[in-house]
């Protein structure tokens, strides 16, 4: 498959998870569209180091955006645990108080 | 099942084969295999977006996952799928689920229209910026030209432990993850205060 | 004993411990004990010593006597450098000059100071402002003393003007007494003192800038080298502007000394504590004017010197017949120091022998006045503050010292032979007569006639004064009865400086036996030693032969004699004896009698011109200010107000709206930014990805 294949997918991946960021009214699906998001990169990453001489460059990044998506994951997680503490509800409309 | 569901995963289905069918019209067996796998990356975060569970939408994102990690293999990257499993499959979707189980059951209403109209500006907008980039730059080799992949396991391993290398990112990344893991602690702990009951926060802005 | 160049440093301590005491107890004196009057007497009593000892110097010194710490490499105190060369004239570069005239003098003061200061130990006891009082005569003092030491005229100027300053402070001193009932005489006497001399300074300081035009330096001893070279030049005449200059001058020393037109500030100075009285007109302030006479002597020119010999005649003529009119004690004593004081100027005038003779009796004039201003005010603190003759009498008992010094210092001031004023009064007449027998001129006769009077009545009034106060009948029992003699600090002060009255031109020290023309001052102090190098005989000095020098001399003698026996022969008859009826005489003289009473009418003349005048002057410049002036200021005022009501207009119109307006546009387009401002982090979310697009296509397009 070419490379423009790869890209495709990870261009509606990356949609995807934008519009499960912007159209849902549930602060765990933000977390899941992130993931999607970082998905998308992570395949647009190794499709590139494929096509471009199989290096390591590449895939190394990939190795990170893993180790970030975890590391954000839990710190997500544990945000959301304490906005519900706060809000009682995990509503992303109802958490506003950026706006004061 | 309602109604809207049936037709979602209806076309879902519909969609799915003609995927495979182009993938196989396309690539042969290897393109089957790369229809196979968008199939179940989109898919999967296509029923994630749908679905007003979220259970539902959490399990569904295995599929995205497992969908990436055989891409990942397509691509040659054996260490990487593996990784993929591991720790998106393993971790963060089990973390996931543990936020589900800590917040409220909560059936989310769809809302179509929105869902729709964000998906036709986005996949719009990104498609327009992919189509335009891609006409701007070389064509790229397709994969059967490409040399057979080999395994890199061992050389991101060396890679990670050279100090010419990866060493410093490596141990950057060890110090952030164990920062955000204690972080993580940190912020989910409950404090004293917090086990009070206390009146609603709304009025106090 | 040569003098030595650290010497130098023991001149220098000399005015610097009086200021140092000043500085003392001017913030310290009320905290001290005794409220810091030993501390001033005890410095005072140091520069005493150190005076006697330079003067002891200087009288020994064999051949010249004349040290300026400029030439020999002394302490010098440069003040203002015109020019990058240190050594340029223009320079003002002060030093200390110490010469026998300024030796004799110098001591003098010195020990007159240090008994004033005793004497006020007991004087001004229990006064209100005791410590101000001893800090103000000390910071006095050291004006003297500077001024003395003073190498140049400016430095003299300076000192000259700060005892101006501090006789202002010290005449009024009682203007600060709530309780005396001479608040507003002396405040008033004060500010008399302070404004008339200030006439004579701007004489003095016109006259500075005179000769400082012509000749660019201020040092005396320049001054005089170039006034020689500027005469010779000349032709052997003073030029004009010389005369103009001497005369400009002479008028520092009219106001100082109190001469003719200025000499009114003097009596009134009475209203200043008696010690005070002692000092200022006495021994220093007036004979601050005599000396500047004699530092400037070369830069004066015959013409000059005429005029000096008539003011200095007419006003020791002038202010003795006024002197026998007046029944308060100090007053009396007033009068006759304005009437010595004339004595020297005119002595001065008379030319180079009349020169010393004046500077003569300025020495020895200050030992005896100071004497017996102390002894008025021993008299006036024994009659517990009764100044009126006509009151006193018969104290002659009661005490006996202040008696002693009294009559000694009159003796001595009526020119008894034996006594110090007899040695000066005497060569002063016969200097007259020399240089009158040498080169008559009408200013001279002038002056042997009114000295002569003058010292007829110089001794008239003196025994008047003690046979009215010592002698006769009490006339007022109650005063009499509490009359008493006073504390020690003051008996000594009396009878030391009656003992200098007494001894103080004899001559001794230099073993020049008892010939009257030969005494320590003369043997000291000479036209040579005064100005080395300058030869006067080629400027304003009338050289006299010696014939008419000895015809001169033996005249003189004759006639102090003379008028010594006629004055006291009167005094006698009219006050001890009683065989003239005062009364008689002045109905007699009636008019004239009036007139001298009244003091010559000077006061009201003055009031009614200068005083007068300058208050009409005022208020001619007050109108002028409120209608000419102030209009104007006030127009202008106007016209900036309307600029300012038309600025505050725009103001407010103009750039308030333009500030306004764009309040407005940008509250207006925050309102509507407020919009997107949800808080919501989903729609956050679009505008990042809309934002990205965007950027995208904008980088795709351009």
């Amino acid at each position: 498959m070419p490379l423009e294949a790869y890209l495709a997918v990870s261009a509606a991946l990356f949609t995807l998870g934008i519009v499960c960021i912007v159209s849902r009214r549930n602060i765990l699906y933000v977390l899941m569209g992130i993931e999607m998001i970082l998905n998308a990169s992570s395949i647009n990453f190794a499709a590139f180091n494929r096509f471009n001489g199989d290096g390591l460059a590449g895939r190394m990044f990939v190795v990170f955006v893993i180790i970030l998506a975890a590391a954000e994951a839990a710190v997500a997680l544990a945000i959301v645990l304490n906005v519900f503490h706060l809000f009682k509800s995990i509503k992303p409309s109802e958490v506003d108080l950026l706006r004061e | 099942m309602d109604r809207p569901s049936q037709a979602f995963y209806g076309l879902l289905t519909l969609l799915s084969l003609t995927a495979l069918g182009w993938g196989l019209r396309g690539g042969g067996a290897h393109g089957l295999v790369f229809g196979l796998f968008t199939v179940l990356t989109l898919g999967g975060s296509l029923v994630c977006i749908w679905e007003r569970s979220v259970v539902r939408s959490a399990f569904s994102l295995m599929a995205t996952f497992t969908g990436v990690a055989g891409l990942f293999l397509l691509l040659g990257a054996d260490f990487l799928a593996m990784a993929q499993i591991l720790i998106y499959v393993g971790g963060i979707l089990a973390l996931l689920l543990f936020g589900v189980m800590l917040s409220p059951p909560d059936m989310n209403e769809r809302k179509l229209p929105r869902v729709i109209g964000a998906l036709l500006l986005v996949g719009g907008g990104v498609g327009w910026v992919a189509l335009r980039v891609s006409s701007t730059t070389r064509s790229w080799a397709v994969t059967e030209e490409l040399p057979e992949p080999v395994t890199h396991a061992r050389e991101i391993g060396l890679g990670f432990l050279h100090p010419g290398k990866y060493l410093v990112p490596f141990e950057l990344a060890a110090f952030l993850l164990t920062v955000a893991l204690v972080a993580a602690v940190y912020i989910a702990r409950r404090k004293k205060e917090d086990l009070e009951p206390r009146d609603s926060l709304g009025g106090q802005s | 004993m040569e003098f030595q160049l650290s010497d130098y440093n023991l001149l220098l301590a000399v005015p610097l411990i009086p200021l140092m005491g000043y500085v003392v107890q001017i913030f310290f004196g009320k905290f001290l004990p005794r409220k810091g009057d030993w501390l001033m007497t005890l410095g005072m009593f140091v520069v005493m010593c150190i005076t006697i000892y330079m003067f002891a110097k200087a009288v020994t010194a064999h051949g010249g006597f004349f040290h300026e710490s400029l030439a020999e490499g002394g302490p010098t105190f440069g003040w203002l450098y015109q020019s990058a060369d240190k050594e340029a004239s223009l320079n003002l570069v002060a030093g200390i000059l110490y010469e026998p005239l300024g030796a004799a003098l110098l001591m003098v003061v010195g020990v007159v100071s240090f008994f004033v200061h005793l004497f006020s130990m007991g004087y001004m006891h229990g006064d209100r402002r005791y410590h101000i009082f001893f800090a103000n005569i000390s910071l006095f003092t050291f004006a003297m003393l500077g001024l003395v030491l003073s190498d140049n005229i400016l430095f003299l100027f300076i000192f000259w003007e700060l005892m101006g300053l501090m006789s202002y402070l010290l005449i009024g001193h009682f203007s600060h007494d709530p309780g005396s009932h001479r608040i507003t005489h002396a405040a008033a006497a004060c500010k008399k003192a302070f404004l008339t001399t200030r006439v004579g300074d701007t004489c003095l300081l016109f006259g500075m800038a005179i000769f400082y035009y012509h000749f660019e330096t201020f040092r005396f001893t320049e001054l005089w080298a170039m006034a020689q070279e500027a005469v010779a030049a000349n032709g052997g005449e003073y030029p004009a502007w010389m005369t103009v200059g001497g005369l400009f001058l002479f008028g520092g020393t009219v106001g100082k000394s109190a001469q003719f037109p200025l000499h009114i500030w003097l009596p009134d100075a009475m209203e200043g504590p008696t010690p005070v009285a002692a000092m200022i007109p006495a021994a220093t302030l007036g004979a601050a004017g005599v000396f500047l006479l004699g530092r400037i002597f070369p830069l004066l020119s015959p013409e000059v010197l005429g005029v000096v010999i008539a003011v200095g005649a007419f006003t020791a003529l002038f202010a003795a017949t006024i002197g026998c009119t007046v029944n308060d004690i100090k007053g009396v004593l007033a009068y006759s120091t304005i009437s010595q004081l004339g004595f020297m100027v005119a002595a001065i005038g008379t030319g180079g022998l009349g020169l010393i003779a004046g500077l003569y009796h300025m020495v020895t004039h200050a030992f005896f006045k100071a004497c017996l201003f102390l002894s008025a005010g021993s008299v006036i603190h024994g009659c517990h503050h009764e100044q009126d003759m006509r009151k006193m009498g018969g104290l002659r008992k009661k005490m006996p010292i202040t008696f002693a010094a009294m009559l000694i210092c009159t003796l001595a001031i009526s020119g008894m032979p034996l006594f110090s004023g007899f040695y000066s009064k005497d060569r002063i007449l016969a200097s007259a007569f020399e240089s009158t027998f040498q080169m008559f001129r009408g200013a001279n006769a002038f002056a042997i006639v009114g000295l002569a009077c003058a010292a007829a009545l110089t001794t008239f009034y003196m025994f008047r004064l003690i046979f009215m106060t010592f002698f006769g009948e009490p006339r007022d029992q109650h005063i009499h009865d509490h009359a008493h003699e006073s504390p020690l600090p003051m008996t000594v002060s009396l009878l030391v400086l009656a003992a200098f009255g007494l001894f103080g031109g004899h001559v001794w020290i230099t073993g020049g036996g008892w010939n009257p023309h030969h005494t320590w001052f003369t043997h000291m102090v000479s036209v040579e030693t005064l100005y080395p190098g300058i030869d006067l005989n080629a400027m304003n000095m009338i050289q006299v032969s010696e014939h008419n020098a000895h015809l001169g001399h033996s005249f003189g003698l004759y006639t102090s004699i003379g008028v010594l026996s006629l004055g006291l022969f009167m005094a006698v008859q009219m006050y001890l004896r009683g065989k003239i009826d005062p009364a008689r005489v002045t109905a007699r003289l009636g008019e004239v009698y009036i007139a001298a009473r009244d003091k010559y009418y000077i006061d009201e003349v003055v009031n009614a011109t200068v005083i007068k005048g300058t208050m009409v002057l005022a208020k001619t410049q007050r109108w002028v200010d409120e209608n000419i002036v102030d209009g104007f200021v006030l127009s202008v005022g106007r016209v900036s107000k309307g600029a300012g009501f038309l600025a505050a207009w725009f103001d407010k119109r103009i750039v308030d709206g333009l500030v306004n307006l764009v309040g407005a546009l940008t509250q207006s387009f925050g309102s509507v930014l407020r919009l997107f401002q949800t808080g919501r982090i989903q729609q956050y979310a679009s505008f990042a990805v809309a934002g990205g697009l965007l950027a995208a296509a904008f980088l795709i397009l351009v």
